[in-house]
């Protein structure tokens, strides 16, 4: 805790022989700082990675071996992957996943952009408040309402599918207008002044000036649903709790040691299945990533 | 658009009536989603508290019985309320403080930060129920590698998620794994901090402490207000990884909420039981209002202090 980020400030001494010997000292000292922040950076690394791994190594032993403890299988068994979609329907589970994700996606994509926009290119009378409105909704557990809300898509007889995980995010979703927002307050208002002046309605400078310059910000609003809603088990439980026919991935792996495997291999090779697509997208978009974390929490 | 009014010569009166005109459709979805997702399910929650609601037959007025149930009726629910309270307070704090030591190591590094920086955040996007699964797997105290490492070490490891007491300090390791979200957050407070104002700091003989204490901590400090707030409205939701966790290691077909012994039994798992198990809707309800009150309560607290939002930055 006690460390700074400001390199040390390069002593200006001659090469007289007192001055070197302090000066070798500093060197030795800076390097032995080097190797201890990184060897803790390695360590940390391990960490964080290590459950990954361990999950893979898992998924990948033979029944018996699976309930030791060791950690590298002795025969790698790859057929537990096609053993999995045979005990259990994954393949069901990953089809309604990718359904509920993928639609969720566009919808937020589609409804969130012009709110965006307006909260933070337009002006009107009341615009603080709905962003208040917005932030409102962000930080609201989904808990509170989900007794009415159930009660309404009871009513409308789509209980028991994906619809209510779906529909609201045609509506604009809190987090993503948010974050989109925050981008568009970094674009120059000089760009849609010009666009303006040119004989340009809003709509157009939304869409030939500004949605080009977004990409960024898309892609990683983009991610984060589709992973959000790749990732969501309390939506699911709701709504589609008692038809296993549409169950997602999150619900039917929560269940899937108690009702399907014994054994942890079989567990964790679904677990795998469940994480591969988050890791291998990670690896190719993690700059989107990361770049739309910075941007909801670095403005202070 | 001041600039757009000057330019154009049409009368001012149709020109603000178009402009509202496209606010409104610009907004529309949002306005639609704000009523029926947010407005309409709000009141509807407060009306039912009151009520008898089972989600059936037609809800009855009760007055405050829901309410006084809560207070003493329910046997779970004071069990419940510690549990979150216990996340709250040493979950969400252990989270920010280990995200925030994190981050600084890795701000340090001269040497592959990005590379590290991205390592330490992708378990963050782990799915919630697939990262508790391979964690109970990991934490089992028969097979799992965590008790077998402390073992190498000379330690007894606990029962972990088997044990009551140490049901949730697993439940925190998990969430430490997964707090890469909150170091990228900070990772990139701390860049931004002025190299200057570290210089004038050692030039005024600030050792690395004075330096953290009043340079870096100051500067970061509505970033840090604005990762804990949130940290502890994810604490008071705190719903997935308990249940999930308490089912697998469990490992009974019938559910066991809050295995073991109640210990990972949370405020919203409780109002899922009353709502969805029970079907006491009213009664579900009036938890609903409790956990609004104080998610808006902290809410509250991070708007007051305006940080993270920039309202005020809105070009105007």
């Amino acid at each position: 805790m006690t460390t700074t980020y400001a390199p040390a400030p390069a002593r200006q001494t001659r090469a007289a022989s007192p001055h070197q010997a302090a000066r070798g000292r500093a060197s030795r000292r800076r390097k032995l700082v080097w190797i201890a922040e990184h060897a803790v950076a390695v360590g940390l690394a391990c960490a964080f990675i290590g459950p990954i791994v361990f999950i893979f190594l898992t998924s990948v032993m033979t029944d018996g071996q699976s309930l030791t403890t060791n950690l590298w299988p002795h025969h790698w068994q790859w057929s537990n992957y096609r053993t999995v979609f045979a005990t259990a329907p994954v393949g069901t589970w990953l089809v309604n996943t990718v359904l509920y994700a993928v639609a969720a996606t566009a919808a937020t994509l589609l409804s969130s952009v012009p709110i965006a926009y307006a909260l933070a290119r337009l002006r009107f009378k009341g615009r603080n408040t709905a962003f208040l409105c917005v932030i409102t909704m962000m930080m609201l557990p989904p808990q509170v309402l989900v007794i009415p809300m159930y009660l309404m898509w009871a009513r409308l007889h789509l209980t028991g599918t994906i619809w209510p995980l779906v529909l609201p995010s045609l509506f604009g979703d809190a987090f993503s207008v948010f974050l989109l927002r925050q981008f568009l307050l970094t674009v120059p208002e000089d760009y849609l002044n010009a666009a303006r002046i040119d004989g340009c309605g809003e709509l157009r400078v939304l869409t030939r000036v500004v949605l080009p310059m977004m990409r960024p910000a898309l892609v990683a609003v983009g991610l984060f649903s589709f992973f959000n809603a790749w990732n969501d088990y309390y939506g699911p439980l709701i709504y589609t709790g008692e038809t296993p026919a549409h169950w997602t991935l999150a619900l039917g792996l929560a269940t899937f040691k108690t009702s399907h495997a014994v054994q942890w291999n079989l567990t964790m090779a679904a677990t795998l299945i469940a994480m591969a697509p988050v890791i291998i997208v990670f690896f190719f978009a993690q700059k989107a990533f990361i770049e739309g974390v910075t941007l909801t929490g670095v403005k202070g | 658009m001041a600039t757009q009014l000057q330019l154009t010569p049409a009368p001012l009166r149709a020109r603000l009536r178009r402009n509202r005109l496209r606010v409104l459709l610009f907004l529309a979805p949002g306005l639609v989603g704000f009523a029926v997702f947010l407005v309409y399910p709000l009141v509807m929650t407060v009306w039912l508290s009151f009520t008898n609601s089972n989600m059936i037959s037609p809800a009855r007025f009760v007055g405050l019985r829901n309410y006084r149930y809560l207070l003493d009726g329910d046997p779970l629910i004071w069990h419940a309320i510690r549990n979150t309270g216990w996340l709250v307070a040493v979950m969400v704090p252990a989270q920010v403080l280990f995200a925030l030591g994190v981050a600084m190591v890795t701000a340090r590094l001269k040497a592959g930060a990005s590379l590290f920086r991205t390592l330490f955040y992708l378990p963050a996007l782990a799915p919630p129920v697939a990262a508790t699964v391979a964690f109970v797997c990991m934490f089992n105290p028969n097979s799992g590698p965590v008790n077998r490492i402390l073992g190498l070490l000379g330690i007894h490891g606990p029962l972990w998620f088997n044990s009551p007491g140490w049901s949730k300090p697993a439940l925190t390791l998990l969430a430490l794994w997964g707090s890469g979200t909150m170091m990228v957050i900070f990772l990139a407070a701390l860049l931004e901090v002025p190299a200057e104002l570290y210089e004038a700091a050692e030039l005024d003989g600030a050792g690395s402490w004075h330096r953290f204490r009043y340079v870096t901590l100051p500067t970061i400090s509505p970033v840090v207000l604005f990762a804990t707030v949130t940290g502890v409205i994810a604490g008071l939701q705190y719903f997935t990884q308990a249940m999930v966790a308490s089912q697998v290691a469990n490992g009974n077909i019938q559910p066991a909420p809050g295995y073991p012994d109640g210990s990972t039994l949370t405020f919203p798992q409780q109002l899922y039981i009353a709502g969805f198990n029970q079907f006491h809707a009213g009664y579900a309800c009036a938890l609903a209002v409790v956990l609004f009150v104080v998610a808006m309560a902290f809410t509250v607290v991070l708007l007051r202090r305006a940080s993270g939002f920039d309202i005020e930055e809105a070009p105007r």
